[in-house]
């Protein structure tokens, strides 16, 4: 089981408040990501849960047992630091071993458990060496040994890639979001990243200064953020958002339009744009255009179009696709 | 060519470091080379070669007693050292897994009383030990040395600590650690090497302390520090057997440095170089 309910839960340090006070429930089996600028309070939140923070008001639930006094061991959940956090001094064998040990395993459930899972992040050629002789990818594969050997109620995961250069990110991403299809056991995941919360979620929990900016799938998000903050940061290349008269055009204060949901032409639209950087990635292509009396805009398009530098070009948004805010910076029903 | 220049290079840096070794150990090598001279032979000039006489070292030992010297030496060491790892390993602990605002500014006022020349305190503590009877006392002795190297104790054990990713702890106590199991499985193994550099130096640092250790003692409580200067005293200049204490003073520190080199360097050079 891996039921987590926060209730109201606070954090500051000193007069600096982090978390004014969140609620949140996180449902059993749950792949849930918080993701946020640096400094939204994120992690803080994810070591309030483990119980590497002691909260300044509030209650946290786990399973329903009240564990906010409760030390991190006493709480059976496991942990992926961003530095991995293997000791230096153990065999990748010991290191995976601790937790049991700790627990008073016997020596044979141990060498069971950790063959077991050195097979599954395969690590068994690797059992023998030390922390200091492996990649980068394989340290992140032995922290995550550490942690499924324990078979926690949930894994707390706190930006575990970030350490990796962009081919391996892109492969360890996959082998969690595989790994929790296997386990089938609560996740919580921390990034900065939007790709990895898009990519890897159940559910999205952007935070923004100590608060819960919207909570949803990846789709939901997506598709009707509920204020200007989601809209601008969920989303690659991130939405363009417009003010001013082709805003008021729509009653808005602000509108938002996705680089993809644009129709470009060269003879005529509802905005002229001359074309400033064109970013050619094969499938895709990405303008940079400067809109007039709109502004700066990102448009997504075929990777096959033939545009430079300096050209002219006609953009009309997707109506259906489009998002109007209000001076309040929240979005209006449509 | 690229590499006949680098080969000449090399050549060169090795030269010149051997002849900066040896400017640096002559005197040192001299002191030995003394030793086997016979007084007459030390006061007659400049010569390389001894005549090989052990007769210094028997008149010493017959003269003055090394062994007791010794003793008091390898007591006074030792037992100011461990003092000052009991002192400074809660306190380095503290500072750099629980820094406060004022921690490093401590550590700065801890550091700046090694700036002040020892002679300023001479009369305060000498009048303390006087009227608290501690004069020429090992225990005495030994807390004085303990309190003069314990800044730089404290700052070579807190600049080790602050090495140990502080996520390390986070992680061992996420696995089910208690404190005591955390102590024993993760910390003191990590710590090891740092507490080890950090007792070998200090046990140098108190064998050649001279100023305390000559200033606070007469005879039951003196070192080999005192011992060697015993020999430059009223009777006059005796060469060679002052070269026979000194080498018998610094022997065994040079043999216990030797040995325990790699262990040394490592522990000067941390947080230096990675």
């Amino acid at each position: 089981m891996g039921n987590i309910t926060l209730k109201n839960v606070s954090k500051s340090f000193g007069s600096t408040v982090i978390i004014p006070g969140i609620d949140l429930v996180i449902e059993n089996g749950e792949f849930v990501v918080f993701v946020g600028p640096s400094g939204c309070g994120k992690s803080t939140l994810l070591r309030l849960i483990a119980g590497l923070e002691d909260t300044s008001g509030g209650t946290i639930n786990i399973d329903g047992r009240d564990v906010t006094g409760e030390a991190p061991a006493k709480r059976k959940l496991a942990m992926v630091f961003q530095s991995y956090a293997l000791y230096p001094h153990m065999t990748v064998a010991k290191n995976i071993a601790f937790p049991l040990k700790m627990a008073g395993e016997d020596q044979a459930t141990i060498d069971r458990k950790v063959k077991d899972a050195a097979r599954v992040l395969n690590l068994t050629n690797y059992l023998e060496r030390r922390p200091g002789q492996l990649s980068g990818g394989q340290r992140q594969r032995v922290a995550i040994g550490r942690a499924i050997v324990r078979q926690p109620s949930a894994f707390l995961f706190d930006e575990p890639l970030s350490n990796l250069d962009a081919a391996l990110r892109g492969t360890m991403r996959l082998e969690i979001s595989e790994l929790h299809h296997q386990l089938k056991t609560t996740m919580i995941y921390v990034t900065h990243d939007q790709v990895e919360a898009m990519t890897m979620a159940d559910k999205i929990v952007v935070l923004n200064a100590g608060n819960i900016e919207q909570v949803g799938s990846p789709m939901e998000l997506y598709k009707t953020p509920r204020n200007l903050f989601v809209a601008g940061f969920i989303g690659s290349p991130k939405m363009n958002l417009v003010e001013g008269a082709p805003a008021a055009k729509y009653s808005a204060k602000t509108i938002g339009i996705r680089p993809e949901h644009m129709q470009i032409s060269t003879t005529a639209g509802e905005w002229k744009a001359t074309v400033g950087v064109a970013e050619h990635l094969g499938s895709d292509t990405f303008l940079h255009v400067q809109a007039d009396g709109v502004g700066p805009l990102t448009v997504r398009a075929d990777g096959e179009l033939a545009v430079h530098h300096g050209d002219t070009i006609y953009l009309t948004p997707d109506k259906a696709k489009l998002h109007r805010f209000g001076p309040d910076g929240k979005a209006m029903a449509t | 060519m690229a590499r006949a220049v680098t080969t000449q290079h090399k050549t060169i840096a090795t030269v010149a470091a051997w002849i900066v070794a040896l400017l640096i150990f002559f005197p040192i090598l001299y002191t030995i080379i003394t030793s086997f001279k016979s007084e007459q032979e030390a006061i007659q000039g400049f010569a390389l070669i001894p005549s090989g006489t052990f007769e210094s070292y028997t008149e010493v030992q017959a003269q003055s007693g090394y062994f007791k010297f010794f003793f008091n030496s390898v007591l006074l060491s030792v037992g100011s050292t461990v003092l000052a790892l009991l002192v400074a390993i809660p306190a380095a602990w503290s500072m750099a897994f629980s820094p406060t605002k004022r921690t490093k500014d401590i550590l700065m006022w801890m550091l700046s009383t090694k700036m002040m020349p020892a002679v300023a305190v001479l009369f305060p503590i000498y009048l303390i030990f006087r009227d608290t009877g501690l004069l020429d006392s090992r225990i005495g002795l030994m807390v004085m040395l303990m309190l003069i190297n314990l800044p730089i104790v404290v700052w070579m054990l807190y600049t080790y600590f602050r090495e140990i990713p502080g996520e390390i702890l986070e992680a061992a106590r996420m696995d089910g650690a208690s404190l005591w199991n955390e102590i024993i499985y993760v910390l003191t193994p990590m710590a090891v090497p740092g507490i080890a550099s950090t007792m070998l130096l200090n046990i140098i640092l108190a064998w050649n302390e001279a100023f305390w250790t000559i200033r606070l003692t007469t005879t039951e409580a003196a070192p080999l520090t005192a011992f060697i200067s015993s020999f430059s005293s009223p009777q006059g200049l005796f060469w060679a057997k002052l070269s026979a204490a000194s080498t018998l003073a610094i022997a065994p520190i040079l043999i216990m440095g030797w040995f325990s080199q790699k262990q040394l360097v490592r522990g000067l050079t941390f947080g230096a170089v990675k």
